[in-house]
């Protein structure tokens, strides 16, 4: 390895790193513009330039030069300095001075750095240019007359969202950034060049003007609207949630979040349940929480427990799913599911419904194969991760399902489980890729397993796994990759149907015989209301969605920034996300409405407090208790064996923007919804 | 303060562009200089061709272009406004590429350049100030097309106008009694046998 002296002090690096990465090794901060460690060097702001010898008695720019051994590199010597005062003021010559009315104020890579090279007055007599703004979409605003070219954004769109359409067009004062044919990036991953950017160019156009940074509040969460559980920063102002920033975490997002989980905030000010309701001669009334209580214990009295049933939404938190099923289990209803989408996973074998590999498995992986999934609509920067392995090479891709732009080349095999018939059969050629590969990885999707055939396709996915030998000790390639945040959470809780229990089918279908009487909605909205029937039903979640319309008591309860809680993501990684505001009105948090009830129903749960709620998830499944970290899941004859339909895999979204209560109650994803549809109609 | 912008508007709109066999025969040939999967090299080249045939290049051009090479449009959107030999605008048939560096400028360009203003009418002559053509020894040039007419004066640029306009093509090069860049009024060295 290279052994360098920066700033007079030797150290050891890495060889074939930059010189700019030596210097942050040995703690030196480097200005930068242009340089992003996440995508490729391009070297143009200039603003990182050092003293290197030996090398030509000029400043050279160390983001873009390696590393030598025996090399000196002067990071604070006066021509450095001098160099990177003449930098700023060029960079500043056609910047515009109106830093009290940007959004990037107080958060500008630019403002920053002024502060450490700039000049205090302008020796630039002419003016200054302007620039036409662009339009990008109802999500980035921008104001190119800020723009100093730094090239972040065409890279980021180009090599991590796959849609080549930002370009640098004309040369020298003439250049602009720009899609030259006017129209809104077709990325679900916009919202990341705000954050990219380093001057206030490209910012968010639903946060336009609504606060500065340091007025914010921020608290560290998880994101429930993919079952990524990208990690986020939630930045509040009072109760208000102002607006979600993706956090470092390189084993999930990187620092990647789409755009739902950026923008569908301003979903949590609409619609939203605040206080308790009953149904009154058909009517919903406003009510108090002893009303809607007694309401439920009336129902409740004399009913047996196998006529009540419990669904769970996909967005809960670990805590309210256990507090649920202890409910459940404590009126002895053996009919609880959290597979709303029926989807025929089944709780036992961890490695069965996990993402075995990690989202940093994929990174290792060599032959992949996607079965009824749409990754790109159903976890975006899942599907960033995918796409980042196929630009590294040696990795064929290929997929058995719907048609869809991935944003790289994937062989499509099949459409539906025929095909996946073939390939386990060992009669497509894929077979053959996947069982030479070292790493290969199976990703079945939730279009694949939510269907009547679901298990059968589940059984023929473990077979191929198994025959591929992509489950061994060193590595299991078998990846389930769920749309619901919730999900995985409750299987490990075991929140499926119990001995002569229903699922979500067999609730609604009961429901219609009137074999069920009573049904507990835990913030489930995704189920085909109407089939209730003329059941009890009991609506406990945050929106005036689906679920609470049908409702004949509603429970307010607390939306995910509104409650600590643990969510476990697709990998089987268990995360803890923090409060960051409280729930509006009279709502509170899940776990203890289905506490106070239980104490009124006379089955009062054993905890009162949410540290003993945990301790109780980690007595339920022991995985709780390793956090942040992926437990291994165990394997095991998951799946059921048996005939297949013929009818074509389909993704379960439609919709990427529109997916969940908070999402639908979103006036910006109404707007992405519909820019999306007209980019669709123009192509 | 000046606009800045590279998308010109007021370009008229072009609904349709195909390479004619001719040309695009040209343009598989030009393809086929690079190895297999680098046909984009050829992007420049394929513009001009391009150009060429429509004597501008309207966006549906640059997007048959990107389609033919297999890039995102924008790349090639990027390539045609970076270089300002790809006309954006329709032009006239003859396009005066008028230099007006210091060498050209000292022997007179701005008489040149007045005379072709005067005729430029976007029809049959459209005109455009350029930096040095690299010809100063026969300043001031003209690049007309694809040709370059040298040692000029208001006189001599007019009559070349008239006989563009008349639908002759003058002789390019020197418009004085001069061998190319030899010097003016016969050898000055190695006259003796």
């Amino acid at each position: 390895m290279p052994i360098v002296k920066i700033d007079g002090v030797e150290m050891e690096v890495p060889a074939g790193i930059t010189v700019l990465q030596a210097c942050e090794l040995a703690g030196i901060e480097i200005p930068r513009f242009c340089y992003h460690e996440r995508l490729s060097i391009a070297g143009n702001c200039r603003m990182c330039l050092v003293e290197i010898k030996p090398g030509p008695p000029k400043p050279q720019a160390s983001c873009a030069l390696p590393v030598a051994d025996k090399q000196e590199i002067f990071t604070q010597t006066p021509m450095v300095q001098k160099a990177r005062k003449g930098v700023m003021e060029f960079l500043l010559i056609n910047h515009p001075l109106d830093c009290p009315i940007c959004d990037q104020g107080g958060e500008c890579d630019l403002q920053d750095q002024a502060m450490g090279y700039g000049f205090d007055r302008s020796r630039f007599h002419e003016n200054k240019r302007a620039v036409p703004d662009k339009e990008l979409g109802p999500l980035v605003k921008t104001s190119m007359n800020r723009c100093i070219h730094c090239t972040r954004c065409i890279r980021f769109a180009t090599e991590v969202a796959g849609v080549e359409e930002l370009g640098a067009t004309g040369r020298g004062e003439s250049m602009e950034v720009t899609t030259y044919v006017e129209h809104a990036l077709s990325t679900e991953l916009a919202g990341n060049l705000v954050d990219l950017c380093p001057v206030g160019a490209l910012t968010s156009k639903p946060y336009a003007f609504e606060a500065r940074s340091w007025e914010l509040s921020k608290t560290e969460s998880v994101d429930v609207m993919d079952a990524l559980g990208s990690n986020i920063r939630i930045d509040t102002r009072g109760a208000q949630v102002m607006r979600v920033l993706p956090r470092l975490n390189d084993e999930v997002n990187e620092e990647w979040i789409s755009d739902k989980t950026r923008h569908a905030i301003d979903g949590l000010r609409h619609q939203r349940l605040d206080r308790p309701y009953v149904r009154r001669s058909g009517k919903l009334v406003e009510a108090t929480w002893d009303e809607a209580f007694g309401a439920i214990e009336a129902k409740l009295k004399g009913l047996d427990g196998a006529k009540v049933a419990a669904i769970v939404g996909d967005q809960c938190d670990a805590e309210s799913m256990v507090a649920l099923k202890d409910l459940m289990a404590a009126l002895g209803s053996p009919n609880v599911d959290c597979r709303q989408d029926g989807a025929k996973l089944e709780a036992g074998a961890r490695g069965g419904y996990i993402f075995n590999a990690g989202v940093h498995g994929i990174d290792s992986a060599d032959a992949i194969l996607l079965i009824g999934s749409d990754p790109r609509r159903e976890s975006p920067v899942l599907n960033a991760r995918l796409r980042k392995r196929h630009l590294s090479g040696h990795c064929v891709i290929a997929t058995i399902g719907p048609v869809a732009d991935l944003t790289y080349p994937a062989e499509r095999l099949g459409a539906g489980p025929a095909s996946l018939r073939d390939l386990a059969d060992g009669k497509l050629g894929f077979f053959e890729k996947l069982k030479t590969a070292k790493h290969p990885l199976i990703v079945v999707g939730m279009g694949a397993l939510a269907r009547a055939d679901g298990g059968a396709v589940l059984a023929l996915a473990r077979e191929l796994a198994e025959k591929v030998n992509a489950v061994r000790a060193d590595w299991n390639g078998f990846a389930i990759l769920h749309t619901a945040a919730a999900r995985v959470a409750g299987l490990d809780l075991g929140l499926v149907p119990g001995e002569g229990g229903r699922d979500v089918e067999g609730i609604l279908d009961s429901c219609e015989k009137r074999e069920i009487e009573l049904v507990y909605l835990l913030a489930a909205d995704e189920i085909d209301t109407t089939r209730l029937g003329k059941a009890f039903v009991i609506y406990q979640g945050h929106h005036g969605d689906a679920g609470a319309h049908r409702a004949d008591v509603i429970l307010p309860g607390a939306a995910y920034t509104e409650k600590p809680g643990i969510y476990v993501n697709t990998e089987g990684r268990v995360q803890v996300g923090q409060r960051a505001g409280y729930p509006p009105g009279e709502a509170r948090q899940d776990w203890a409405v289905l506490r106070a009830l239980s104490e009124r129903l006379g089955k009062t749960l054993p905890y009162d407090t949410l540290e003993q709620v945990r301790a109780r998830l980690v007595e339920v499944n022991s995985s709780f208790a390793l956090l942040d970290r992926q437990a291994a899941g165990t394997w095991g004859q998951f799946g059921k064996r048996g005939a297949v339909s013929d009818s074509p895999f389909v993704s379960p979204i439609a919709n990427f923007y529109m997916t969940c209560p908070i999402s639908r109650a979103s006036q910006t994803m109404a707007e992405c919804t519909a820019s999306r549809r007209q980019l669709m109609a123009a192509e | 303060m000046a606009m800045i912008t590279a998308d010109p508007k007021d370009v008229p709109n072009v609904e349709h562009f195909a390479f004619t066999p001719d040309y695009l025969a040209k343009a598989k040939a030009l393809m086929a200089n690079y190895p297999p999967g680098r046909q984009a090299s050829a992007v420049i080249g394929v513009l001009d061709l391009a150009q060429r045939q429509q004597g501008w290049l309207p966006r549906v051009a640059m997007d048959e272009v990107a389609k033919l090479l297999d890039m995102a449009p924008i790349r090639v959107y990027e390539i045609a406004t970076f270089y300002t030999m790809f006309q954006l605008k329709p032009r006239g048939k003859y396009l005066l590429q008028v230099c007006t560096t210091t060498p050209c400028w000292l022997r007179g360009s701005e008489a040149v350049m007045k005379a072709c203003q005067h005729a430029a009418d976007g029809e049959t002559f459209s005109v455009q100030e350029v930096e040095c053509l690299g010809g100063c020894v026969n300043a001031p040039v003209v690049q007309i097309n694809d040709d370059f007419y040298e040692d000029l004066d208001e006189a001599s640029i007019n009559k070349v106008l008239d006989a563009f306009r008349r639908g002759e093509t003058p002789k390019p090069g020197p418009q004085i009694d001069r061998q190319t860049s030899a010097p003016v009024g016969g050898a000055t060295t190695l006259r003796s046998e």
